[in-house]
């Protein structure tokens, strides 16, 4: 997995912004101007490379190793690996730290633009422990970036932190999301909870690819409330969830399979059906032992071998209703056969690794695998390769 | 100190208030009953639990509870819970009241070849073209057609036998296809027919408008010729030709059945099920008979007690299991619209199981003569010679309809959460009121519900589908479910068409 950041060594002519990389090849056909272009010629013979071309006003330029650019050139220097980025790619260039941060990957099927750190809720497995920072500046920061997007790009998450805390500024970024990448999925990552009436009524119509993935972790309150230590948080995403309905939203149910949500789970998954039919898609994931879930392993993990039976059975209850389920983050060999074919191998590169035991394993390339980061102790008991033909 | 708190502190109060709840000791099982929200979501539980939960004794925190909170049943703390889940589901469970009457039938002739004797709609001979459906009337109620607010409309052609009018069905289709071209509705048209006698060229323009043939077939051969004589004793076989035919125009799933269930089909409830698995369909409608038309008078021959057709009805149905085992998928249509109601939140696209009533707010009939009835069974009442409850006609507007004294009868009874004995059942989120069969036959629109044979009928027919269900393994559960979720579009027509 390529890091998102990097050192750098930028000459004093450039300055901090977004740029787009383009090689050679491909900046003719941009309709970026120049000044937001980051010109890649690190693979070019230095031969190619004229003052005449250098001297176009980029953004920045990527030289070739072991070329010493004209002092006025904008050049940047990356450290780490040369595959860090590439044409297509989007960066940011922070002079003051001397770092260059990726913030698009063309062909990465993991872009997140990425709303705030703020969140409401303060959930006990959090992957990605939100901070109380004032970064209302992100709003501006990605309609820039958004300009910078391949306009080809089939997926986009929008996530934090808690995207909707950005009020209107959700609403600024999925209009530009419409103006400039209308064929891309958008897929907002929400607690959905309503605090303002109207509120999810701004995105009716608004782009024409727009979903929402919303997590349920109880059939009751007093049960999601505790998951996401916040009092009030199961009755404010219902509304949420009914105010997206009206809106005509296209809504994804997120479960987060950890052990209170477990034990109710096939009472969850009725209680989906029956109050919230209109759901497009539920997707159930096994816990990422990161963040906040490595203090709380006692009271999160729940070993699949064990919730294997109403797991089957709440997977049923959604399908035989017409609800498409998907689970994720689950390794196959810790579900019945009967629930292989809603197992899905994650889209992001760092929840695909395998263990020493899966090594002869025949159904590898079909299984959701780990994380990167798994240790024993999130590991289920009955993970054991599967042998056949 | 950590910064996260323990389950306990996020735990619901001790003290909780009941919501709206209504339920019915389990006929099969005494110590335990069936207990049902306001918007028909439910559990069975011991009455113990039920005597305690009543009693404010139910620990909050228990697995219980919180069944019964998922079900909205109680409520604890009420500034943390939600009673929009509630709504939404009320919400979406009457969901038909929304856009209007979506049902439309026109009934272009009451002439029939047949003489059956529990027909419902008091037919007459083919020869006698004075009852069929005039031209200026035919505009005129196209006119008021789209008068109705509903996106969707579906327009069924009715008899009598609509074939032996066929110029007028042609007719009131091409000018609701040349009028929809302004008013861009979703049509859908239906046909129900003997299909008798069916021509290439009818097909033709049936297949060029989309239609749907719903038709009438009452089991066996030696069956259905009993139940729907004709001169020639041939019936049968002419409408299994007419169904042949209209598969080869309209597809497979182009043509819909009915049984009709006459005393004598009661014996064979395994013989009409393997008629219609002989003739590859993949449902079947069981129907008592309706007490109109012809039926009322003959009703001593034809006619049975609802404890018969129970009886009956849990035969066919361990059939129904039985060949759906053997691998041929078929479902009923009244056990499936049962369970949807059991199993989902959603509404129903049928007219006689409503609340408020289906009369009037689901349907609207045209008849022959220019007169508007808000049901089919309306309209058998005013044949009968009692016009209580006739709209209007196709000459006024529909507000005049909707103003008439049969709109206020069946409006005052039409709400069956509103009427004595049905506001306290516990199925009554799942059922409808019917206000004209019990007038019809009880003399009174509210009736006398428990001696009502809607109610037991149907009362009935929840004990059984949910009696069975518990005792059922899990294959037959699973199967039971299947019969719960939305149709395709053609079955809700011919639910609400039946």
């Amino acid at each position: 997995m390529l890091p998102l950041e990097t050192r750098a060594e930028l000459a004093p002519s450039v300055k901090a912004s977004l740029l787009k990389v383009v090689g050679l090849g491909d900046f003719a056909q941009s309709t970026i101007p120049l000044e937001r272009l980051a010109l890649d010629l690190r693979d070019v013979p230095t031969a190619h490379v004229s003052d005449a071309l250098v001297g176009l006003p980029w953004g920045a330029v990527l030289p070739p190793i072991g070329l010493n650019l004209a002092d006025a050139a904008p050049a940047v220097r990356l450290e780490g690996p040369a595959g860090l980025c590439k044409a297509g790619d989007v960066v940011e260039l922070n002079p003051l730290q001397r770092k260059v941060a990726i913030r698009y990957r063309r062909g990465d099927t993991g872009n997140v633009l990425f709303a705030t750190e703020r969140c409401n809720s303060f959930c006990l497995m959090c992957s990605q422990p939100p901070r109380q920072v004032e970064d209302d500046w992100r709003v501006r920061h990605l309609l820039d970036l958004i300009d910078l997007i391949d306009p080809d790009e089939p997926s986009l998450a929008i996530s934090g932190g808690e995207p909707t805390l950005l009020g209107d500024g959700l609403v600024d970024i999925v209009t530009k999301c419409a103006e400039v990448l209308p064929n891309t999925h958008l897929h907002i990552l929400s607690n959905g909870r309503l605090r303002q009436p109207g509120f999810h009524a701004k995105f009716e119509g608004l782009h024409p690819n727009l979903s929402w993935g919303i997590p349920l972790y109880g059939d009751h309150y007093a049960l999601h409330d505790y998951v996401v230590q916040s009092e009030g948080a199961f009755s404010e995403t219902l509304r949420g969830l009914y105010a997206l309905n009206a809106a005509n939203q296209r809504v994804e149910i997120r479960v987060v399979l950890v052990k209170p949500t477990v034990e109710r789970l096939v009472q969850l998954a009725r209680y989906i059906w029956r109050n919230l039919p209109f759901v497009e898609h539920v997707a159930l994931m096994g816990i990422e032992p990161i963040g906040f879930a490595k203090a709380h392993q006692k009271e999160l993990w729940a070993d699949p071998a064990d919730y294997a039976s109403s797991l089957s059975e709440a997977v049923t209850l959604l399908a035989e209703g017409g609800i498409s389920v998907s689970l994720y983050n689950l390794p196959v060999c810790a579900l019945d056969r009967s629930l292989w074919p809603f197992a899905v191998q994650s889209i992001s590169p760092w929840k695909n690794d395998y263990l020493p035991a899966c090594e002869n394993c025949s159904v590898r390339n079909r299984c959701g695998g780990f994380f990167s980061w798994v240790t024993p102790a999130w590991t289920s008991r009955s993970v054991s390769p599967i042998l056949e033909n | 100190m950590s910064r996260f708190r323990a389950a306990q502190s996020f735990a619901a109060p001790p003290d909780y208030r009941l919501l709206p709840f209504r339920f019915r000791r389990l006929p099969w099982d005494e110590a335990r009953a069936f207990v049902s929200s306001m918007a028909g979501d439910w559990l069975l539980m011991p009455m113990q639990d039920v005597q305690r939960l009543v009693a404010h004794q139910l620990p909050t925190d228990s697995p219980l509870f919180a069944d019964l909170e998922a079900r909205h049943l109680v409520v604890a703390g009420t500034d943390r819970s939600s009673l929009a889940p509630l709504l939404s589901q009320i919400r979406s469970r009457k969901s038909y009241l929304l856009g209007g009457p979506a049902l439309h039938i026109f009934v272009v002739s009451l002439r029939c070849h047949h003489t059956c004797s529990y027909c419902q709609v008091s037919r007459q001979e083919t020869t006698a073209t004075t009852f069929d459906m005039a031209e200026s009337h035919a505009e005129q109620a196209v006119e008021r057609l789209f008068e109705w607010p509903s996106q969707e409309l579906t327009i069924e052609f009715q008899g009598g036998e609509p074939l032996l009018n066929f110029g007028q069905v042609k007719a009131i289709t091409r000018r609701i296809v040349e009028r929809n071209r302004t008013a861009g509705r979703t049509l859908r048209f239906v046909l129900a027919s003997t299909l008798h006698d069916l021509t290439d060229a009818q097909l033709a323009f049936l297949a060029e408008h989309g239609f749907k043939l719903s038709t009438s077939l009452d089991g066996p051969e030696w069956l259905h010729n009993a139940n729907r004589p004709r001169p020639s004793k041939d019936s049968y076989r002419r409408t299994v030709d007419g169904i042949e035919l209209g598969r080869r125009w309209l597809g497979e799933d182009g043509v819909s059945a009915l049984t009709t269930l006459t005393r004598q089909s009661l014996e064979v409830p395994e013989a009409i099920i393997d008629e219609y698995r002989k003739l590859g369909f993949h449902s079947i409608s069981l129907r008592p008979l309706s007490p109109y038309g012809f039926a009322t008078r003959t009703a001593r021959r034809t006619g049975y007690p609802t404890e018969d057709f129970l009886a009956f009805y849990r035969r066919a149905f361990d059939h129904l299991l039985a060949v759906n085992r053997a691998g041929y998928a078929m479902d009923e249509s009244y056990a499936s619209l049962l369970l949807s109601q059991l199993f989902t939140s959603f509404g129903h696209g049928y007219v006689d199981l409503r609340s408020p009533s289906g009369a009037g707010l689901g349907a609207v009939i045209y008849d022959y003569d220019g007169r508007v009835y808000p049901s089919d069974e309306a309209r058998m009442l005013a044949a009968m010679g009692d016009g209580a409850f006739a709209l209007g006609d196709v000459s006024q507007p529909i507000s005049r309809w909707l103003s008439s004294p049969a709109m206020v009868r069946l409006l005052e009874a039409g709400v069956a959460e509103a009427l004595p004995t049905c506001a306290d059942c516990a199925f009554v989120p799942m059922c409808g009121a019917d206000p004209i069969e019990h007038y019809a036959r009880q003399g009174d629109p509210v009736g006398h519900r428990p001696s009502s044979d809607f109610c037991r009928r149907n009362m009935g027919l929840f004990d059984f589908l949910l009696q069975r269900y518990e005792a059922a393994d899990g294959e037959v559960q699973a199967l039971m479910r299947s019969w719960a979720v939305p149709k395709s579009s053609m079955e809700e027509i011919t639910d609400a068409a039946a």
